[in-house]
Formats: structure tokens, sequence, C-alpha cells
């Protein structure tokens, strides 16, 4: 029977779920199950409708898997929207507090459901379906472990579910980027070592001899992300059918604990993974090979080797050891080199094509990625030494810095990858509309460069007025004083995160009609077809 | 084992093990012949489709 083991599986965990909603021994528990409920018995529910007894068509082992992957593709545009749309939210609650509407959508509940929206639900998608469409192709090897890829996907959709609802009913953990409770995080560990067993399984039954840089840049987001994951939640339940948990570290320990992981979800989900994606569709899209495959593998090696020690610079002037605090800021210092050194190697990978960057709207998209990963990674570090983060710390200017790396470098490089992946994935001649890549292009970009320019100007103006003392040594703005002061920045904000979500918007619309086989009749863009020469 | 002595070990040969690994790494990707090995492997990605 088509789907039978599964059935059986999924109507036992719903009625697990069921039975937990029953005896959890706190309100919110009781909810969340109920949700874990419907989820699992309506997913149930689907696939019996979709169930039969025909015998399974035969798979051939040499096709490429490629249904998790369009299913990934869907899901990163759908929670895309959802993530940036909550972002967007966010952003007008924080100008306008009146928008708070207690208690499941205050700006508390809300602002983990957009961080983890757009980070996990939206970045993590992009990651496992692009790292699975691209190990398939560079190591000319069907995914691993039959339907393990479909378990690994709709697993991970049911995490971000069980995530975004938990933060609503105000279950947390209050660890940043690890906001979910212990059975959230012992799913999503399961999940994650599935996936780690696919991505290993199918490099090691690959044809071809060498293991690409792409896949080695996706194979250490995976490992690390894993590592990270469980350390950081080594937490003990207060009840094992209840929603709170207490962290097996206490004190300074526990906030290195969390900054090693909080810095390296940025270095290693939302850097390495992303480079994976550079160093395999930034190739396919110029037609070029990466411009030094040596300089890309030193890349490798010293990003692997750096990041992993710049967390402490989160905890700058607390109560981590003053040595600790110092080797953060001084491996953050180092990364310039790998940083640079991979954002030349994606940009030079243009070199005698530098004219796609007129022509090709998703060309144009791939390198402003790769320029605003160069930006970011520039400000990152000098933003770690001490005496700049005396002034960046706690203002805006964070705020800003983040945005301009996940905006720009991982918003950009995903979209180009989407764009690049639709139509092959589809078997479409092409997208539905290059012109619409074009608008997508320019609200998003406008959209950052606004978002970043207003936090800059108000993480700044905050951090002086913050430290400012008048001669007899008293401060001379008091806080309410100085969030006053950046109300205007708020506004102006949420209409650049605004525009970047009517990109987002303009995306989806593309996927969706490209997806549905239609082509939109339309002006070639200037300079894409070659104009005729008179025959001399 | 306590936290003094995984520090010790983490200043002295874990320092210099990985330290080793690591210009291991670079070296062994600029060695002779890196260079044509990593052309052909750059050109992975654009055999097929």
């Amino acid at each position: 029977m088509k789907y039978g083991t599964e059935i059986v599986l999924l109507s036992l965990f719903a009625f697990a779920a069921f039975v937990a909603a029953g005896f959890g021994v706190d309100g919110p528990f009781r909810q969340h199950m109920w949700v874990l409920f419907f989820a699992v018995a309506g997913f149930t529910a689907i696939l019996l409708r979709n169930s039969d007894f025909k015998a399974a068509a035969p798979i051939d082992p040499d096709a490429y898997m490629d249904g998790p992957i369009r299913y990934g593709a869907i899901a990163t545009v759908f929670w895309g929207v959802v993530g940036m749309l909550v972002g967007v939210i966010i952003a007008l609650q924080l100008a306008f507090p009146d928008l708070n509407i207690p208690p499941w959508f205050n700006f508390g509940r809300l602002r983990p459901l957009h961080t983890s929206g757009v980070v996990f639900a939206f970045g993590g998608n992009a990651l496992i379906c692009t790292s699975l469409y691209v190990v398939q192709r560079t190591c000319r090897a069907r995914l691993f472990g039959g339907s393990f890829a479909w378990f690994v996907f709709w697993g991970y959709q049911l995490f971000i579910v069980m995530a975004a609802t938990g933060y609503l009913l105000g279950i947390t953990e209050s660890r940043e980027y690890a906001e979910p409770e212990w059975y959230v995080d012992i799913w999503l560990t399961i999940v994650w070592v599935a996936y780690l067993l696919l991505f290993l399984g199918t490099i090691l039954k690959r044809k071809e001899p060498h293991i690409y840089v792409a896949n080695w840049f996706y194979l250490s987001f995976i490992v690390t992300i894993a590592m990270l994951h469980v350390v950081n939640n080594l937490s003990m339940p207060a009840s094992f059918l209840g929603s709170k948990s207490y962290s097996a570290f206490s004190g300074v320990q526990d906030a290195l604990t969390q900054w090693w992981y909080g810095h390296n979800a940025v270095g290693f989900f939302l850097t390495a993974g992303f480079l994976g994606m550079m160093y395999y569709f930034v190739p396919k899209q110029v037609n070029r090979p990466v411009y030094s495959y040596r300089l890309s593998i030193i890349h490798f090696w010293a990003l692997i080797f750096l990041y992993i020690w710049a967390g402490p610079h989160h905890l700058h002037y607390t109560a981590l050891p003053d040595w600790a605090q110092t080797l953060g800021m001084v491996f953050s210092i180092m990364l310039w080199m790998p940083s640079w050194g991979g954002m030349i190697n994606g940009l030079m990978t243009l070199s005698g094509a530098w004219d796609k960057i007129r022509t090709d709207p998703i060309v144009r998209m791939m390198v402003a990625a790769i320029a605003f990963y160069g930006m970011s990674t520039f400000e990152g570090p000098m933003m770690s030494i001490k005496t700049v983060n005396s002034l960046s710390h706690y203002t805006d200017w964070t705020i800003g810095h983040v945005h301009s790396g996940a905006l720009g470098w991982v918003g950009l490089i995903t979209f180009g990858a989407i764009y690049y992946m639709v139509p092959k994935l589809w078997n479409r001649e092409r997208l539905y509309s290059l012109r619409l890549v074009t608008w997508h292009f320019w609200l998003a970009t406008l959209g950052i460069v606004v978002y970043a320019a207003v936090m800059w100007v108000s993480g700044i103006m905050q951090g002086l007025m913050w430290r400012e003392y008048d001669e007899q040594g008293f401060l001379v703005y008091s806080f309410a004083e100085t969030v006053a002061a950046m109300h205007p920045y708020y506004v102006m904000r949420a209409a650049g995160g605004a525009m970047y979500l009517a990109g987002m918007l303009v995306m989806a619309w593309n996927v969706t009609m490209t997806i549905r086989g239609y082509q939109r009749k339309e002006q070639p863009l200037p300079g894409s077809v070659p104009a005729l020469q008179p025959a001399e | 084992m306590d936290y003094n002595l995984m520090r010790e070990f983490a200043d002295s040969w874990g320092l210099l093990a990985m330290a080793v690994f690591f210009v291991g790494c670079i070296a062994f990707a600029l060695r002779p012949g890196g260079k044509t090995h990593g052309d052909h492997a750059a050109k992975i990605p654009l055999k097929d489709d």
C-alpha cells in the first residue's frame, strides 16, 4: 500500500500528541500539543486520501530526485513572504506601539517569529532544497535513502510550524535564534541528523571522484549546525509533559554558549551554507568555472577555522573574562581575509563576462549579493573592535548590520538561486518574466539601502545620546528621550522593509506563473539579445 | 578532567594540532599540480544540465 508505513507511524504520532494535549501540566503545552495533533492528523488524512493499492512505479536509480526540491523551492518563497511580512509588521509596531495586540501579537512574541521565519523557514528551506539540488548534480548521483528526503522536508516544515505557533503561545527558551522549547529542539535534532545522513549518503555514492567545493560548504553547515544546536539546547525539562526547561549552563557560561551558538548560526547557517550556493549557482548562471578553485579551498578552511572563535564579540564589556572578549575580537578581525577572499573569488568568476551584469538580471542579483557579502563582512569585524563596539553595541546599528547581511547577501543570493532553479525543476524554457526580476532587484536593493542607511543614522545617534554627559558628569538624555528621537527612523525603516517585501511578492508572482507554465509577452531586456550586424 | 586540565591541553597540543592541520590544508591546496587539479574540479558543475 502506498504510504502504508508512513500512515501507521503518523497515526501513532498524532495519538501521542493527543494524549500529551490531555495530560500536559501547563496550559500553553496543552495548546501546543493540540496544534501538533491537528497538524499531524491533517497531514495523515491527506496521505490517506492519496493512498492506493496499485503497484508502485519503478524508480530509475540514475535519475535525480527533484520532488522534495520542488516542494522546497515553493516553501522557500512561501516562508519568505510570511517572514518578511512579519518583519514589516514588527517594524511598524516599533514605530506605532498601538499596533501591539496582546497577548499573541505583541512585539515580544512576533519578533522571534520574524527572526526564525526568515532565518530558519526561508533561509533553511533555501539551504535544504539547494543543497539537495547541488549535491546530486555535482556528485552525479541520486539522493540517498529512498523517501528519506521527504522526511527531511516535511519534518523541517513541522519544526517550523511548531516553533512559530510556540512563540505566539508564549512558549520560549529565551535563547536568541534558538527560542523553541526542549521538545521542539529534540524534533529538530532528529530531522537534522536525517538531513546529515541524506547529504552524506549521497556524497558517499557519488560517481564524480572529486567532491566539489560547494558540497564542502554545505556539509560544514550541516555538521556545525548539528553541533551548535545540540550543545546550545542542553537543558532539563521541568516536566516531560510541560513546556518549561532549564539550561544546563548558568551565568556567563550560559551567555557564552548562547553567543557561540548565535554567532556561528550567522557563520555557518547564513554564511557557509549560502557560500555553497554561491559556488554552484554563480558559475552556472554565468556559465564559467569559479575564478580560482584553490582560493575556494583556502576560503573554506580559513572560514571554518576562524569563524568558530568569533562569538565572544557579542559580549564585550560584560562579565565575560577580558581575554575571551579580546580573543573574539581578534578572530573577528582575522575573518576579514577569508571573507574578502571569497568575495573576490565570487566576483572574479564573472571575468570576461562582465556584460552579463547589464544584460542578465539574475547575474545582477548574484553580484549584488556578493557585494553585500563583502560589505557586511567588512562592517562586522569593524563593529567587533571594542572601541567601536562601545558605541555600536545594543543600538540599531547592529540591526542595520544584520539586515545588510541578511537582506543583501542571504536574500539576494537565494533569489538568484531560486530564479535559476525554478525553470529547470519544472522543465520550463525560461522564467515567466525577466522584467519582473529586474523589478524585484531594484525593489530589494533600494529597500536594503533605505533600511541600512536609516539604521546607521538611528544607531549612531542612539549610541551618542546614551553616552553624552554634561560638564558636571550627569547623563544628558533619559532613555525615553532616545526612543522618541528614533521615531522618524523607525517609520523610514518600515518603508525600506516594505519595499523589500514588495520585491518578494513580485518574486512569488513570477515563480507561481513560471510553475504554471506561462510566459509573459514582453520586450526582451536591452542587450539580452545580440544586435544583428549587417553583413560586410 | 577539570577545567584547568582542558584549558592547558587546548593552549598547547590542541592549538598546535589545529595550526598544523590548517597550514597543511593550505599547503596541500598550493602544492605543485594543485592548479591543474583545481581547474578540472572547477568544471564539475558545468559538465551537465
